[in-house]
């Protein structure tokens, strides 16, 4: 009882703390790769800090939605960062849901923050919620097949048994189920975490956003859980691409040599899709809203070539 | 001992005295309008009534009630509830009970009031129809029941027959309808014919050993039969033309519980009647099941019209119903009974989510039509502010129907992919890829319910109003809201306790596949769900809900340490530097689905318009007028050539209908002598 009580502590305490570092790391590294110096790794630190203690302007429009979103967006985001196997196979609250509810728990969050952008009555907040929901919606069959195709191989849908068939198989990555679907969630991440070519996190072109217009009336501390939700968010979804394709080097034991060892390594991993992802962000231009479709097409065809390797070459292939 | 009878014949007569009574009142008293309420409450009694029936059913594994013989051949009056029968009358319950409550208060609103007694009497013969559809134990019986609920519910739908939109509905809808009737007595007596009754009790797993290409004809025609009631897709034309019409607590028990009616059909013939069917059978029932849910949903998106919207939901939660059905039919098919007892109550349980959040919805519609006079959502707009209560129920309904966590919603949409996922063990055909696939694209209809639902909610509630009758709108009457907290309450419960529910489903899987699967489903302390060892996965809303509750705790507890020192100020929405926000600034619900037409534009082919008027130069329009719609591609390729072919055909033979009585004598007389000669023959 206590070892879970802790291992819940201790893991939303690293989904809370390390969730900034990794959103900081990447926009250093596509600072450095467009010859920029750009802002320090901390700078996401310093901007949640001085956002929570800052005042907020409400619009005079808005309802109970407004201040509601936030807190669902922030809690939904941590919980599902609680389902996930993160350093240890064993997620600390596996058993109260598989990936079906960490997938559900984040439509649940942006559920809420679309209407929170409606809520305000100003056209970007509809635009933003409009194509936020376009794209979600159609990257979600990639999203599940892909799921679906690693969770048959698994033969369970809950993430920390997929983690623990992975672990016990060697070189199990190079199947080529996996890596198509693995492929088909990069996409997905890319999409759902509002990068370039889908979405630029960077810009207020009002032509062009997608995620910051939806938030273009939160100011202030609701602000900081919006955009501590967003860094969360995208650390859970790499997380979940890390552990369910790569888990090697998850503790299997609670030793404090075990853990360090598997914590050192689970951030070295995250460093390096993070990197990944920052890569395909500076290599590649916006795609315009409507070639987007087609990208996620895309994902969803890799996703049913990886649902059909498995079903050539066999589930453990 | 439950009182079973005693109760179930109690519930009949309740809504027997309301029928009487409103016949009574309508035809004898002038003041009808003021007892108008009393009728509902005869509806409330009654479905409470058999509520408590239906719980008895399911705890005895049910009993036959009764069996009359009516002199007539063929025809026993047999009302059985057994564990099925048991299901549909609780969710009728359910839904009746609210719905009741709700008309307390709507009955002096619209197009009911002109006549409310009369309003009253139907209300109570649809109750009456569907529990007798529901709990009839003969083919016979069955489908006069079958045809009572169709009249009952065509004299409510064209309520407001002065509208030819109303007119027009109703006619479609009792048009399709006697369709599907024709095939379902067609289909009931291939069935019957063999087992030599009539009696649902003869009838059990006889399906299948029907000669020849009987069984599967017979399963066709009863499939199609209960499949337009239901609202399949492509037989789905009638719902969005007839529901919307209907008065707003008439459309939540169509949608509600009436469509019911052949997801009941098809669960008695497809599990109680047919065994195990061919592979084909059930893959049929799992494409239109898939078919329907996505192009219900994309035909929900390009909706503006609150009604016609949430009926469009139905076919796509018909078609996620369809999903579970078709996957039990096919795992029973491939010998697994565990997984079909888990799909069939996947299916199941979104036939009673389905039912208490589309009610629930129809209900919120029902209170903004009452107050903004409109079903027209750009019209609609800040009504979480004028109708605070009406807007949570909505938003509860809104989020179960998306399927989202912690609601009845999720739980159902879980099970039914647990199901999917655990068939591609089940076979190691090709056929097994199809489950995951359709897995995946019940992903995409629930993403896009939830879009359509930011959309209906964030139009119709949020930000400022678009219309002066959305600004002057007023909260709905108490009873109105009572029935809809209900109903929004039963959303919550069912979400949270799922884990306790589930038991009920363990007579129907008996009765169906031998296996008492439901209460399997729980493991843990009890408020944990579990798929069983085939799809292994495990979920518990009820833990969910409350750690979300807690950890929302977080970040107040965040913001009291580090921010208080910010002041928290109300001020103008920024509007691009325009003088003052107004709703047409806003975005609306035609621009909130236009990335969706577009990106579904082989689908939808839309159409649109736009005409500018200039004064000075094109960047000063003075006035613009945009028009856009959407082809109706089924009305338009299938059932426009049905109907000119239907037409062709009635001009070519229009001279048998001469006139003249001696050439009617003569046609009678020739039938007589054929069937002379077929008795003696056969």
């Amino acid at each position: 009882m206590i070892e879970r009580f802790v291992s819940v502590i201790g893991q939303a305490a690293m989904v809370l703390l390390f969730s900034p570092l990794i959103a900081g790391l990447g926009k250093a590294l596509k600072a450095r790769l467009q010859t920029r110096r750009g802002p320090g790794v901390l700078q996401p630190y310093r901007d949640l800090y001085k956002l929570l203690r800052k005042g907020m302007v409400i619009p005079d429009t808005a309802s109970w939605i407004f201040p509601l979103t936030p807190f669902v967006l922030f809690s939904t985001t941590l919980l599902a960062g609680l389902l996930i196997p993160a350093v240890s196979a064993q997620a600390p609250l596996s058993l109260f849901g598989g990936v079906l509810a960490v997938v559900y728990l984040l439509a649940l969050g942006r559920f809420f923050l679309a209407l929170g952008g409606l809520d305000a009555g100003t056209p970007f907040g509809g635009l933003g919620s409009s194509r936020e929901m376009t794209i979600s919606a159609i990257a979600e069959p990639a999203l599940m097949l892909a799921v679906f195709t690693v969770a048959l191989g698994a033969g369970s849908t809950n993430l920390s048994s997929m983690a623990k068939a992975a672990v016990g198989q060697s070189w199990h990555f190079l199947a080529p189920s996996q890596m198509l679907a693995f492929a088909a969630l990069f996409i997905v991440l890319i999409a759902e975490t509002g990068r370039i070519p889908v979405d630029n996190p960077a810009t207020h072109l009002e032509l062009t956003m997608i995620h910051e217009a939806m938030i273009l009336e939160y100011s202030g501390p609701y602000l900081a859980l919006i955009e501590w939700s967003a860094a969360m968010k995208q650390m859970v979804l790499m997380t979940l691409l890390i552990n369910v394709f790569f888990p090697y080097g998850l503790s299997a034991d609670a030793s404090p040599l075990g853990m360090t060892v598997s914590i050192l390594l689970f951030a070295a991993k995250l460093a390096a899709l993070a990197s990944a992802v920052v890569l395909v962000e500076t290599a590649n231009a916006k795609l315009r809203l409507f070639r987007v479709p087609e990208l996620l097409a895309v994902a969803f065809v890799l996703s049913a070539l990886a649902l059909i390797s498995t079903f050539l070459f066999g589930s453990r292939g | 001992m439950w009182p079973l009878r005693e109760l179930y014949s109690a519930g009949l007569g309740a809504f027997a005295l309301g029928i009487a009574g409103g016949i009574a009142a309508h035809f004898g008293l002038r003041s009808a309008q003021r007892i108008s309420s009393l009728f509902s409450v005869f509806a409330l009694i009654g479905s409470l009534l058999e509520g408590a029936a239906a719980v008895g059913g399911l705890r005895s594994g049910g009993a036959i009630l009764w069996a009359v013989p009516s002199g007539v051949p063929y025809l026993t009056y047999v009302v059985r509830l057994d564990a099925l029968s048991s299901f549909f009358v609780l969710t009728l319950a359910l839904v009746g009970a609210g719905v009741a409550v709700y008309s307390a208060g709507y009955g002096k609103h619209g197009a009911a009031a002109k006549n409310p007694a009369l309003f009253g009497a139907l209300l109570n013969l649809l109750l009456a129809a569907i529990t007798l559809v529901f709990t009839a134990g003969d083919v016979m019986f069955f489908l006069i029941a079958w045809e009572a609920m169709v009249a009952a519910a065509y004299f409510l739908v064209v309520t407001d027959h002065e509208q030819a939109e109303s007119r027009n509905g109703g006619m479609l809808y009792i048009l399709m309808s006697r369709a599907g009737t024709g095939m379902l007595f067609v289909g009931f007596l291939l069935l019957a014919a063999p087992a030599g009754s009539t009696d649902f009790r003869a009838l059990h797993f006889t399906g299948q050993h029907l000669p020849g290409g009987f069984g599967s004809l017979a399963f066709l025609l009863l499939f199609l039969g209960f499949g337009v009631k239901a609202g399949i897709i492509p037989l789905h034309i009638w719902l969005p033309a007839a529901h919307p019409v209907a008065p707003s607590n008439i459309s939540a028990l169509m949608s509600g519980i009436m469509i019911k009616a052949g997801i009941y059909g098809m669960a008695r013939v497809f599990f109680d009647f047919y065994g195990a069917l061919p592979v084909w059978a059930g893959m049929i029932v799992l494409l239109v099941g898939v078919i329907s849910a996505l192009l219900g949903v994309l035909y929900a998106l390009m909706e503006h019209d609150l009604k016609r919207l949430l009926a469009y939901h139905s076919i796509e939660n018909i078609g996620i119903i369809l999903m579970g059905f078709g996957a039990a039919m096919l795992f029973r098919s491939y010998g697994h009974p565990d997984l079909a007892a888990l799909a069939l109550i996947a299916g199941l349980f979104h036939t009673l989510n389905h039912a208490i959040f589309k009610s629930l919805l129809f209900l919120g519609a029902g209170s903004v039509l009452h107050a903004t006079h409109t079903r027209n959502m750009e019209e609609m707009g800040g009504l979480i502010r004028r109708m605070p209560a009406t807007a949570l129920y909505f938003l509860i309904g809104a989020v179960a129907i998306s399927g989202l966590p912690p609601l009845n919603g999720f739980v159902s949409e879980w099970l039914t992919y647990q199901a999917l996922l655990g068939g591609f063990g089940a076979t190691t055909e090709i056929a097994r890829v199809a489950f995951p696939i359709a897995g995946a694209l019940l992903a995409l209809t629930a993403a896009l319910a939830a879009a359509c639902f930011v959309k209906a909610f964030g139009i119709a509630f949020l930000a400022l109003p678009r219309s002066a009758s959305a600004a002057q709108a007023r909260e709905t009457a108490p009873a109105m809201r009572a029935g809809m907290a209900m109903l929004a309450l039963c959303c919550v419960l069912l979400g949270l306790g799922a884990t306790w529910f589930l038991p009920v489903f363990d007579p129907i899987t008996n009765q169906a596949f031998g296996i008492a699967a439901g209460h399997r489903l729980v493991s843990g302390n009890g408020a944990i769900l579990s798929a069983g060892s085939a799809a292994s996965g495990t979920v518990s809303t009820l833990m969910l809900a409350v750690t979300l509750v807690a950890l929302s705790a977080l970040p107040l507890i965040i913001w009291l340490i580090w921010g208080r020192r910010g002041r928290s100020v109300t001020g103008p929405t920024w509007d691009c530097g325009l003088p003052g926000l107004t709703s047409e600034n806003e975005y609306t619900a035609t621009a909130f689905s236009k990335p969706l037409r577009m990106i579904f534009s082989v689908l939808f082919r839309p159409r649109r318009e736009i005409q500018a008027e200039y004064e000075i130069s094109p960047y000063y329009p003075k006035a613009i007028h945009f028009e856009s719609e959407i082809e109706p591609t089924f009305e338009k390729n299938v059932y426009e050539p049905l109907k000119d072919g239907i037409l062709r055909v009635a001009r070519r033979v229009r001279w048998i209908q001469a006139g003249s009585l001696h050439a009617y004598l003569a046609y009678i007389f020739v039938t007589l002598i054929l069937l002379l000669l077929f008795a003696v023959r056969g």
